[in-house]
């Protein structure tokens, strides 16, 4: 057996030389180890405290959601002029984050990027609790939530009644409904051999029971595997145009109304990407906090936190350009109402939700192209923060912008939320930080299957190590 | 009937995709292999066959598309037609974002479901792996005799040879298809 070295790579040469996908030479019994510890040990004092804060939040929405489901939507500050505003910026700033999850399971998957496994579990996990949080706004948004039901094509009493499939809000109860369907799906057939991990591995019983019966017989047989690769193939190329669908449907919400600034055919694309910009910005922010919380630094390392840092400058880049074609298509279309929506965005009274969306998306960004910000956890964790602010005030730019002054001076109004908006969202962040908490608690965070699987590709030249992590057959280090 | 099966236990992926070769080359009988992840290179060396999933789904994808499209012009245009804006009441390119929609989620839990039904995956099975360590870190060769070549004592030593760990004996029965 031959004695090895392995020295810490320095942060400074971490975009020089290749970098490991999972730190420290583990084997694979010690990753199931590893990725099982926080589900079998006691969480940390710092887990409770973000737990409880999550929930003060979700009790906080929940009060807001039930006072204005009592009252009505005259809670909310919208008025005659400004008649979406909070509510459907809410809802496409969810929507987005979901983006990123899929776009690192499916998109990823099918372009071979073996960095995706450390991270993919926790993206889709993001995705769904991010579809949950979006698919409340439109539900309350309607003002009689008891009647969701209606936007389903459904036999009724009221005669041949049916719902309008050239309408955008039956298009996007469509493509949210399948969007959750088929993300859910992928995240539990991908969580199907974790599952008999648990089963077979964990301590406690009541745990092997739940993660047996979940587990649905798995043995890891390669006649089972063989398969189980090829649907998961399968989800990820039907994912893949999917996620790109659903937000395109989201921007054709605005793109097919009569109405400047909306009416653009660059909106699904320009959609596209500030989804994934978004949803990129808000997976390095939870996985900073995972690897942190669940002590994963050895799986999450620098080398995923790079790769992802390098697709924010990337759609940061998309999404600068489509701000700027946006202002070039307004100026050169010669339509006065155009010119002065994109004006008044700029110089209006919302000119500082603009100049701050500016910033927060396009400039700030940019700091990840030098190496040296790219490789501090403490800086991307910022940097993501400001690309979650901006990203949310992109859509509140759009669409309030776009209303508050419209065709007639005799209309222009402003808009300020109330306490019940703010409420409300504040009680958004509360159910998908307290379900990603307790994801992070019951079920584990890192695909320990797929993790295995590119453990050979990990170290070059060298095979994994024995079952106490001892390299074996080391030709090259 | 019964017969005998020989469990080889391999700590490597490496290891058993050998092991795999070298019995098949001898003629014989590999019936399943087992391990803690997936790995193209064990399914090649053991040839399993391409499976027809994708066909299934290709398949429920289509009729649910073409179900969709029947049943927004029936709605739409048929059975309830309303004049919406002005627009022709058989709006065909509206129809677009449902109808995709509609696709992928036909094929995708077609996808699932198939892969449940030919794989005998429900909740509550009872499992039986045939070694223990397979969802962790070992990898297993189940071998079968066929016929008077399979000798245990030779080819347990093979497998000894080829860098097997344990090695058990055990009858069909025990020993999950």
């Amino acid at each position: 057996m031959a004695d090895i070295a392995i020295s810490p790579v320095a942060a400074s040469t971490l975009d020089s030389a290749p970098r490991p996908l999972i730190e420290g030479r583990r084997s694979l019994s010690q990753v199931t180890r590893d990725v099982l510890a926080p589900m079998e040990g006691r969480p940390t004092a710092l887990w409770f405290v973000a737990l409880a804060a999550s929930v003060t939040l979700l009790g906080l929405g929940a009060t807001a959601v039930t006072y204005e489901i009592a009252t009505g939507i005259g809670t909310w500050g919208l008025n005659r002029t400004v008649g979406w505003a909070f509510d459907i910026t809410n809802f496409v700033f969810w929507i987005g984050i979901g983006h990123a999850g899929t776009l690192i399971s499916a998109i990823l998957f099918l372009l071979r990027q073996r960095w995706r496994t450390s991270v993919n579990r926790a993206a889709e996990a993001m995705t769904i609790f991010a579809v949950m949080c979006a698919g409340i706004f439109p539900i309350i948004h309607t003002g009689r939530p008891w009647f969701a039901y209606w936007m389903m094509p459904y036999p009724n009493f009221r005669g041949p009644l049916w719902v309008n499939f050239r309408s955008p809000l039956v298009w996007d109860f469509f493509a949210i409904s399948t969007y959750f369907t088929v993300s859910a799906m992928f995240w539990y057939i991908g969580l199907l051999p974790d599952f008999a991990t648990i089963r077979d591995k964990s301590a406690s019983w009541w745990r092997r029971k739940i993660a047996g019966f979940l587990s649905l017989g798995w043995t890891g047989s390669y006649r089972t595997w063989q398969r189980y690769e090829v649907v998961y193939l399968m989800l990820a190329g039907l994912g893949t145009p999917l996620v790109i669908s659903v937000h395109t449907i989201v921007s054709w919400d605005f793109a097919t109304a009569v109405m400047p600034g909306w009416h653009a055919t660059i909106f699904p694309p320009y959609f596209v990407a500030g989804a994934i910009f978004s949803g990129m910005a808000m997976v390095l922010t939870l996985m900073i906090i995972a690897r942190k919380l669940m002590r994963l630094e050895n799986y999450i390392t620098l080398r995923h936190l790079g790769a992802m840092c390098k697709l924010v400058i990337a759609t940061s880049g998309i999404v600068g350009l489509a701000y700027a074609t946006e202002f070039f298509t307004a100026m050169y279309s010669g339509n006065q109402y155009e010119q002065f929506v994109f004006a008044n965005r700029a110089l209006g009274p919302f000119a500082w939700a603009y100049w701050v969306m500016v910033a927060c998306n396009v400039i700030i960004p940019q700091l990840l192209w030098f190496p040296h910000i790219r490789t501090r956890v403490g800086a991307i964790f910022a940097i993501s923060l400001f690309v979650n602010v901006g990203m949310w005030f992109e859509r509140f730019v759009i669409i309030v912008t776009s209303l508050h002054r419209d065709f007639l001076p005799s209309n222009w109004s402003s808009y300020a939320p109330t306490r019940i908006e703010v409420a409300t969202l504040l009680g958004s962040f509360g159910l998908f930080f307290t379900c990603f908490l307790l994801f992070c608690r019951f079920l584990p965070v890192i695909a320990v299957a797929e993790v295995k699987g590119v453990l050979k590709h990990t170290w070059p030249h060298s095979q994994v190590g024995d079952r106490d992590g001892n390299p074996v057959e080391v030709q090259h280090v | 009937m019964s017969s005998r099966r020989l469990i080889g236990v391999f700590e490597n992926e490496e290891k058993t995709i050998q092991a795999i070769e070298a019995s098949r080359q001898r003629g014989y009988k590999v019936v399943d292999v087992f391990g803690p992840h997936g790995s193209h290179e064990i399914e090649r060396a053991m040839a399993l066959s391409p499976s027809r999933i994708p066909w299934v789904v290709f398949a429920i994808g289509l009729l649910g598309a073409g179900l969709k499209v029947w049943f927004e012009f029936w709605t739409t245009a048929q059975d309830w037609p309303l004049n919406v804006g002005g627009k022709p009441f058989n709006s065909l390119p509206a129809f677009v974002p449902v109808t995709f929609e509609v696709m992928v989620l036909f094929a995708a839990v077609s996808a699932v479901i198939s892969f449940f039904i030919v794989c005998r995956l429900f909740p509550g099975k009872k499992t039986q792996v045939p070694v223990e360590g397979i969802t962790d870190d070992r990898f297993a060769l189940v071998l079968e005799q066929t016929d008077s070549r399979f000798d245990v004592a030779v080819v347990a030593r093979l497998l000894f040879t080829l860098g097997a760990v344990a090695v058990r004996e055990q009858l069909a029965e025990e020993v999950p298809a």
